[in-house]
């Protein structure tokens, strides 16, 4: 019942940077060298392609690496972000610190370091939240139809009715609470209709499928029909969306601490920084007190949206 | 299409009702807006009481969202923390974020789906991949980096331009705010229009297009570009929500006195009949501005006309 | 001769390497004369088709080797523009597909009106009457009522028979038709071909029947060309070739049609696979599923033998195979 033109969702709607080799049409349909026995499955199909792509491995090997010092960021960081040195304020790059010192003298380094930490926190439990309740209300609506399917919809429809900065801004400036959690409690409330419009899709069509309605008049239960037959089908598009939904969360939490509504000091993180730097132009006479962890969150976010893209193409079986 | 167009119509009713509602009651609920009159100091017990009742606030949410409502459609919008009417802030606030994002959107389209179709019309080539490597570095760098850089190197660097918008915010002074405002779409614009105009030219009826003897020119025009336009314009529908976002944070860094500016002041300063009486209005505008999308969409794809 | 492609080879690049899906083709068709290409899906029929056309996708794809002759001219070296020109005007194509083959979001009016604006400069009005015409041509009931409607507003039989109009709008010469009716229901089948079979002795047009259904193409041919691997391996009339075929594959294909007089009998299926068109067998490339193959086809490179005056057979064992 919902309308035709749905608003695309708010990551990058299409396709990557990866060029596939375009077929020729139709006819030379070169039947791919029958591959011997086992038919592969669509994700060990995705798998063999991921590890040949290069900007996934890049991306992942990038993320592997900030979620390793987001937990132990004292691996490549000796100082603590805390301590600071005012009399060192905006002091340019130097021996033992890289980075240079921002206004309050602190290691530019040692923060971008830390901030990661914020900044992932933020991404990666909102995209967790949104993930869940969005694949579990979504989920459950496209599996039983009729009514829930209905009031999904007009609930789903409602909160896009908000746009999403909008609705976190008002939130967080009311509550008067700032910290990581009101920030992922207000991004996950406000996005999680994106990811249920989407489980939804994905369920009703592997509902369709044959082997589930032989699943059915084979009397299975509607758990394990869920369970067993439809999840693993319908799952693949919200990983994706998710992928790409986290690197835009983390610049999020960056814009919502500009505005002076997100994470705010003593907090570190990037956004915290980057806002600091921004804020009545601290910058012109420092650059990299901007420079630093406006690049590591760009670099993050850029990580994360082209693994999504990635796995994606991947799990897309119209490109190959 | 007249039917369609009631249809529509009538499925906004209960979307605004919920948005707006939703909206009231995170400022009344959440907030105190009571205590905020008083600033820092802690209310007079007696006033305090009686400025509930004279607002509403000693009735239950509900109630309360009903009589806000029903005062906004007789033109009451409460009045504002320098005891101003709301309404006469947004009419010196609307026009100059409309002009903004009129700037912005003429900038995405116009730039968005010409890059859009040149590389995809040439896939693989330099230009497309600096395009398309551009685009992503654009929807990475959050627009306040790129806002507060690029008004240090042109406002101040340079001095192109004046770094602070003035109270009126002509369209020349728009100009930048409006390029950075429409970065991060125009960059969706782009690919979409690249995926979908490369998706298109395997078509089988730009073959049969180019086996009727059509010039280049007509197949890309007529054939390829009207449906390659359908999906960018179910974007639209969403980019608005982006650009109203957007221009929150646009305004903030050029100082433009636009919608963004007064919502701001009113978060700060606790002025809720601002904050809701703004919001209000703006998810109105993005709810016909969806409408005007799927109308939009029903004249290119007559597929959808006829359901 | 109105058309003949002369040793025409066309290969792809692919991500498997260049395919050769074109190997030396070489057939004719005469003004009013019905010439089937016969072959399974990667036999190279429709790329052929293409490369006359002028509709090939360049790259992956591209003419290696041949020529093309339309009217004695050589189409090859053509200008972009002259060849333009040609297409529409004097040769026309029927898709497969009409729903995908016509423009989503146009009226079928404009789609077919378009050929009398762009190659005759009608005017709106005109081309839309034009447009009408054509509709009644190829008996589209209420055609002034369905100009203005959109594809998917039709039936698939009704939306290849406005491929058909769009394809003889301006009394082409050559009609080239790429699976007209593979797409359609059984009943719709004899209807479309019917009507294309009679519209072009009408016109007295050259039609290049391509097709992979045999039970079409003996009524309407007059020649076939059967293709394997992107070769013609028999070439033949058309009674003469169901008759005799003169090429094990031919023979293969003929019996593995159901047949009422064979009735209670095992239906013959030819063995494996099409072959990869990247990796060709070397010899005669039909050698791994042919019944009759020795040691010297796995080698030998088939010629096309001159079995009669009008036929010819891509066979080392021709005579074995005509004689049982």
């Amino acid at each position: 019942m919902s309308e035709p033109p749905q608003p695309p969702p708010v990551g990058p709607p299409e396709a990557p940077i990866a060029i596939a080799a375009g077929d020729g049409r139709g006819e030379p349909a070169t039947p791919t060298g029958a591959e011997p026995g086992r038919a592969r499955s669509l994700w060990s199909d995705a798998w063999h392609d991921l590890r040949r792509n290069p900007v996934f491995v890049i991306s992942a090997l990038l993320i592997c690496f900030l979620v390793l010092i987001s937990i132990w960021p004292s691996l490549i960081a000796t100082e603590s972000p805390l301590r600071c040195q005012l009399s060192r304020s905006l002091e340019g790059a130097s021996a033992g610190h890289w980075f240079g010192f921002d206004t309050q003298g602190c290691d530019v380094y040692t923060r971008t370091v830390y901030g990661a930490r914020a900044s992932i926190a933020v991404g990666v439990c909102a995209t967790l939240g949104v993930a869940l309740v969005g694949t579990v209300i979504g989920g459950l609506a496209g599996f039983f139809g009729g009514f829930w399917d209905a009031l999904l919809s007009r609930v789903t429809d409602m909160f896009f009715g908000i746009p999403l900065i909008l609705g976190a801004i008002v939130f967080l400036s009311m509550i008067k609470l700032s910290g990581i959690w009101p920030v992922v409690l207000v991004i996950a409330a406000l996005s999680w209709p994106q990811i249920a419009r989407i489980a939804r899709g994905a369920v009703i069509t592997a509902k369709q499928n044959d082997y589930v309605q032989a699943a059915r008049a084979l009397g299975a239960s509607h758990a394990r029909i869920l369970l067993r037959h439809i999840l693993p089908n319908a799952i693949a598009p919200v990983i994706v969306m998710a992928t790409i939904m986290l690197g835009t969360f983390i610049a999020l939490e960056a814009t919502l601490s500009y505005l002076g509504v997100g994470l705010r000091p003593p907090t570190v993180s990037w956004g915290v920084d980057i806002s600091a730097a921004s804020t009545g132009m601290q910058f012109r006479n420092a650059p990299h007190i901007l420079l630093y962890p406006a690049a590591a969150l760009s670099l993050t976010v850029l990580a994360f949206i082209m693994l999504g893209d990635a796995v994606r193409d991947a799990l897309d079986p119209k490109l190959r | 299409m007249g039917r369609y167009v009631v249809r529509r119509l009538l499925q906004m009713i209960p979307v605004f009702i919920g948005a707006t509602f939703l909206i009231f009651v995170m400022v009344y609920a959440l907030g105190d807006p009571v205590a905020a009159l008083f600033g820092d100091r802690a209310p007079d017990p007696a006033t305090a009481r009686q400025l509930r009742a004279e607002f509403n606030l000693d009735k239950p949410v509900w109630q309360q969202y009903l009589l806000y409502m029903g005062n906004i459609f007789t033109g009451d919008f409460g009045t504002a923390f320098n005891g101003e009417p709301v309404t006469d802030l947004m009419g010196r606030a609307f026009p100059i974020s409309f002009r903004l994002m009129l700037t912005a959107l003429v900038i995405e389209l116009v730039l968005g789906i010409l890059l859009g179709v040149i590389t995809g019309l040439r896939r693989g080539r330099a230009f497309d991949t600096s395009i398309l490597m551009a685009t992503l570095v654009v929807i990475a760098i959050p627009t306040f980096v790129l806002g507060t850089t690029a008004q240090f190197l042109f406002g101040v660097q340079l001095g192109w331009i004046n770094p602070a918008v003035s109270p009126e915010g002509r369209f020349s002074e728009l100009l930048l705010p409006g390029i950075i405002l429409a970065l991060v779409s125009l960059a969706y614009v782009t690919r979409l229009t690249r995926t979908s105009v490369a998706e298109n030219t395997r078509a089988d009826y730009i073959r049969t297009a180019v086996a009727k003897g059509l010039p280049r020119r007509r197949v890309t025009v007529r054939h390829l570009l009207r449906n390659s336009l359908i999906p960018v314009v179910t974007y639209l529908g969403a980019d608005i929500g982006t650009l109203m976002a957007g221009a929150i944070v646009t305004e903030r860094i050029f100082n433009i006195q636009g919608v963004g500016f007064q919502l701001y002041q009113g978060i700060l300063r606790q002025n809720s009949p601002t904050v809701v009486g703004f919001v209000v209005v703006l998810v109105l505008i993005f709810l016909l501005a969806n409408l005007l999308v799927d109308l939009l969409y029903a004249v290119l794809d007559p597929r959808i006309r006829y359901v | 001769m109105l058309l003949e492609v002369q040793d025409l080879h066309v290969e792809f690049t692919s991500r498997d390497g260049l395919v050769n899906a074109v190997n030396g083709v070489s057939y004719a068709v005469d003004a009013g004369q019905t010439l089937a290409v016969l072959g399974e899906s990667g036999s190279g029929k429709s790329v052929t088709a293409q490369a006359i056309m002028g509709i090939l996708d360049s790259p992956p794809g591209r003419i290696s080797k041949g020529k093309i002759l339309f009217r004695g001219e050589d189409l090859l070296t053509m200008g972009r523009e002259a060849r333009r020109r040609i297409r529409g005007e004097k040769m026309a194509m029927i898709f497969q597909d009409a729903l995908s083959s016509l423009n989503p979001v146009l009226p079928v009016g404009y789609q077919l009106g378009e050929m009398f604006r762009v190659h005759r400069g009608a005017s709106r009005k005109e081309s839309k009457a034009a447009a009408i015409e054509l509709m009644e041509r190829v008996r589209i009931p209420a055609a002034r009522e369905r100009v203005g409607d959109y594809p998917h507003q039709f039936s698939g039989g009704m939306r290849q028979r406005i491929m058909i109009a769009m394809a003889l709008a301006l009394e082409p010469d050559l009609i080239i038709a790429d699976e007209p009716t593979t797409a359609l229901d059984v009943t719709v089948q004899a209807q479309v071909m019917d009507l294309l079979s009679e519209l072009q002795q009408e016109y007295r047009m050259g039609l290049i029947l391509i097709t992979h259904d045999l039970g079409v193409v003996a009524d309407a041919a007059d020649v076939i060309a059967v293709m394997y691997a992107g070769k013609i391996v028999e070439h033949a009339p058309v009674d003469a070739l169901y008759k005799r075929p003169a090429h094990p594959y031919t023979k293969g294909l003929l019996e593995s049609i159901p047949r009422l007089d064979r009735k209670g009998q095992d239906l013959y299926a030819i063995k494996g696979l099409p072959p990869n068109l990247a990796r060709i067998p070397p010899g005669c490339s039909f050698h791994p599923r042919c019944p009759i193959a020795r040691d010297r086809c796995a080698v030998d490179v088939p010629p096309l033998y001159e079995v009669a005056p009008d036929r010819s057979s891509a066979c080392h064992y021709w005579k074995e195979t005509i004689g049982d």
